[in-house]
């Protein structure tokens, strides 16, 4: 039959409106993310242009790129960056994994409704809890360091919830033969449970990083030291006090921001893909 | 080595049965092989005889040791599961030498790095290399050691699943439908290698599965199981001609067993399908009986009658030494099937009249529950009291004497 060869198959109306509107969708994610990158290679006179050349007449990406990097700490906020993401996410699995391998493989009673607390804790906004969190910070005495950047984000409900869902996939026989083969629960998650887990592992990890790299509402509440802001903090001080109006730094220092997570995606896009939709198949 | 007991085994999911009062004993070295349908409970037992799951009620022994409340690697089992369950992750040196580490490196050792320098571990690695080595050139699977489990066929992964139950030298090994993933061949050819292996290992095997072949070719002993009960536990040749009950007859034998509704009319004399065979029953005249005859208890017969069942060819399944002939007798909806051997049977048609003689020491007689009803041969007393179906079947252990 005709209509299943790819040629036609593309071409069905169908197919076409949905095309449009993938392509209109991602025109309109990718659009700010090109005008900032045009943007960061202007020289000031022309950023108020009314014409919109992708290529600006003068290249002035050097000046700006150097200002961004010398005029500012931003070499500074995206160490602290590294820092507070490495730290949360290494601490996330180190909770998640045991966890997640609790609710998917082991029996006991009360494991669903803590299941049930860990999809309500999905649904809760971070945003909610910033105040609780800031009290809870101010008692410890945490605030204004790494560990308060760290410590609210320690347990992912969503980390669970991914883990879990694919640790589900995983044949019980597998674990069986371990506690044969004489593995505790805890070397079966870190031993076997993680290595087969990796997609899952690696789309978490992107999530996770994406997510606090990018933050910017907690780290307003709980840092004032400079030293201690992650990137988009960092950007904010440095529009404030350095650049004023001069947009050409700013955007190349959004640039800078955004470019270490652009690479690391596109490295892990095929495992980020896989980890997601293989949790969900089952 | 050691021997098995499990005591009054039951086991309930929720409301479900699974196990009810299961008890069985294997002996030392023995392999007994537990046999039925799949969801009759029989993986449930074997992985409570692992501790893998827990019995709701009753107690499992290893060798006069009670292990109920014993962890799976404490009570010195290997298992060899049906999806082989190899780590996808580690080379095939690696799967087979965990078992190992976990059971001689402590957990200092085992650190990457670090335990390489603790003493003793290097000796201790070595040994385990070793036996890994020695073990997976036994079993032919010596040049695979550095691949992953993804790399090798159906038929390497089930080796390396044994080799690492192997490595450990268990007292017991538990197989879980082994060769169910393997195609027909290398079925055959594996069924062989693991019988090889329980006479090279002298281990105690237990062995579940579905296949009625791989139980009769394989075992010292079968149990039979359904519903979550043990029917019957006997040697292979016990269990096809000599079954307890009607349902291990029809589950056992293939073709299957046909069975026949008779009615005794008088002593020696049974009516069945509009003729009358000359068997010795249990019953008083009148009894309903069930006959259970094997397709190769027939034979050509010359004429009906007496002795005879006489009926029209429906179809015939040529099987080069043997033919299953499928014959419509009168007043029964399911063909019979006869096995008769091919060189003594003269050219037959669909659709022809053929009479086929029975042999009344092969029938096997069934009461309405099922129980198998035992008639004296040669004056021989009855083995076993034959609990009546209702009012119209006595004992008739006086006429047996």
């Amino acid at each position: 039959m005709s209509f299943i060869t790819s040629a036609n198959f593309l071409w069905r109306p169908a197919a076409i409106l949905r095309h449009a509107v993938l392509i209109v969708t991602g025109a309109l994610i990718l659009a700010p993310f090109v005008w900032m990158v045009s943007l960061s290679i202007r020289p000031p006179g022309e950023i108020f242009r009314a014409s919109f050349t992708f290529w600006p007449a003068q290249f002035y990406g050097v000046e700006n790129y150097t200002k961004a990097l010398t005029q500012a700490p931003l070499p500074r906020s995206m160490g602290n960056g590294l820092i507070v993401c490495s730290l949360i996410l290494a601490l996330q699995i180190l909770v998640c994994a045991p966890c997640a391998y609790a609710l998917a493989k082991l029996r006991f009673p009360g494991r669903d409704l803590l299941f049930g607390m860990v999809l309500i804790g999905l649904l809760l906004p971070h945003q909610v809890l910033s105040l609780p969190l800031f009290i809870l910070g101010y008692q410890l005495g945490i605030l204004n360091t790494y560990a308060a950047l760290v410590f609210p984000y320690v347990v992912s409900p969503f980390g669970i919830f991914l883990f879990r869902q694919f640790f589900k996939t995983i044949p019980d026989d597998v674990i069986h033969a371990a506690r044969l083969d004489g593995l505790s629960e805890l070397t079966i998650v870190w031993k076997i449970m993680m290595p087969m887990a990796l997609p899952a592992i690696l789309a978490f990890s992107i999530f996770s990083v994406v997510g606090h790299w990018n933050d910017l509402f907690w780290p307003l509440i709980a840092v004032q030291d400079r030293s201690l802001m992650p990137p988009p903090l960092g950007i904010m001080a440095f529009m404030n006090e350095e650049a004023g109006n001069d947009y050409g730094p700013l955007m190349a220092a959004s640039t800078l921001v955004v470019l270490p997570l652009l690479v690391a995606f596109l490295a892990a896009q095929r495992w980020f893909v896989e980890g997601l939709t293989r949790g969900g198949i089952k | 080595m050691a021997s098995v007991l499990l005591d009054s085994i039951n086991k309930n999911y929720g409301q479900t049965s699974v196990l009810r009062g299961v008890s069985l004993s294997i002996a030392d070295g023995e392999f007994l092989t537990l046999l039925g349908p799949s969801g009759c409970g029989k993986s449930t037992l074997l992985r409570i005889l692992a501790g893998l799951e827990m019995q709701d009620a009753g107690t499992v022994s290893i060798g006069e040791r009670v292990v109920d409340g014993l962890r799976p690697k404490r009570r010195d089992v290997a298992m060899v599961f049906q999806s082989y369950a190899l780590y996808p992750h580690l080379t095939i040196a690696s799967n087979m030498a965990l078992p190992l580490r976990m059971r001689q490196l402590s957990a200092l050792q085992r650190l990457p790095l670090l335990g390489g320098l603790l003493p003793g571990t290097e000796r201790i690695v070595a040994e385990i290399e070793t036996e890994v080595t020695r073990t997976a050139t036994l079993l032919g699977i010596g040049h695979l050691l550095s691949r992953k489990p993804g790399q090798l066929s159906g038929g390497q992964r089930q080796r390396v699943a044994v080799g690492r139950a192997m490595v450990r030298h268990p007292a017991v090994f538990l197989m879980d439908e082994p060769l169910s993933n393997l195609d027909a061949t290398l079925r055959v050819q594996m069924r062989a290698e693991i019988k090889e292996l329980h006479q090279r290992l002298g281990v105690t095997f237990v062995y579940v599965t579905h296949d009625q072949a791989e139980a009769m070719t394989l075992s010292d002993r079968v149990a039979v199981m359904l519903d979550g009960e043990l029917l019957q536990v006997a040697p292979p040749q016990d269990i096809y001609a000599d079954p307890d009950d009607r349902r291990v007859a029809e589950f056992i034998g293939s073709p299957k067993i046909n069975m026949l509704e008779g009615v005794v009319r008088e002593r020696g004399l049974i009516d069945v399908a509009g003729s009358t065979l000359p068997i010795e029953a249990d019953a008083l005249a009148g009894a309903h009986l069930t006959l259970g005859i094997r397709p190769e208890a027939f034979h050509l017969a010359d004429h009906g009658g007496q002795g005879a069942l006489t009926g029209s060819v429906r179809m015939i399944e040529h099987m080069g030494s043997d033919l299953f002939v499928h014959l419509d007798l009168a007043g029964i909806d399911h063909p019979l099937i006869a096995r008769l051997l091919a060189e003594r049977t003269p050219d037959i048609a669909p659709g022809q009249t053929l009479h086929v003689g029975v042999r009344p020491d092969r029938v096997l007689l069934f009461a309405r529950d099922g129980q198998r009803l035992l008639f004296a041969r040669d004056g021989q007393r009855l083995r076993r009291e034959v609990e009546s179906a209702g009012a119209s079947i006595t004992p008739i252990r006086e006429l047996a004497r």
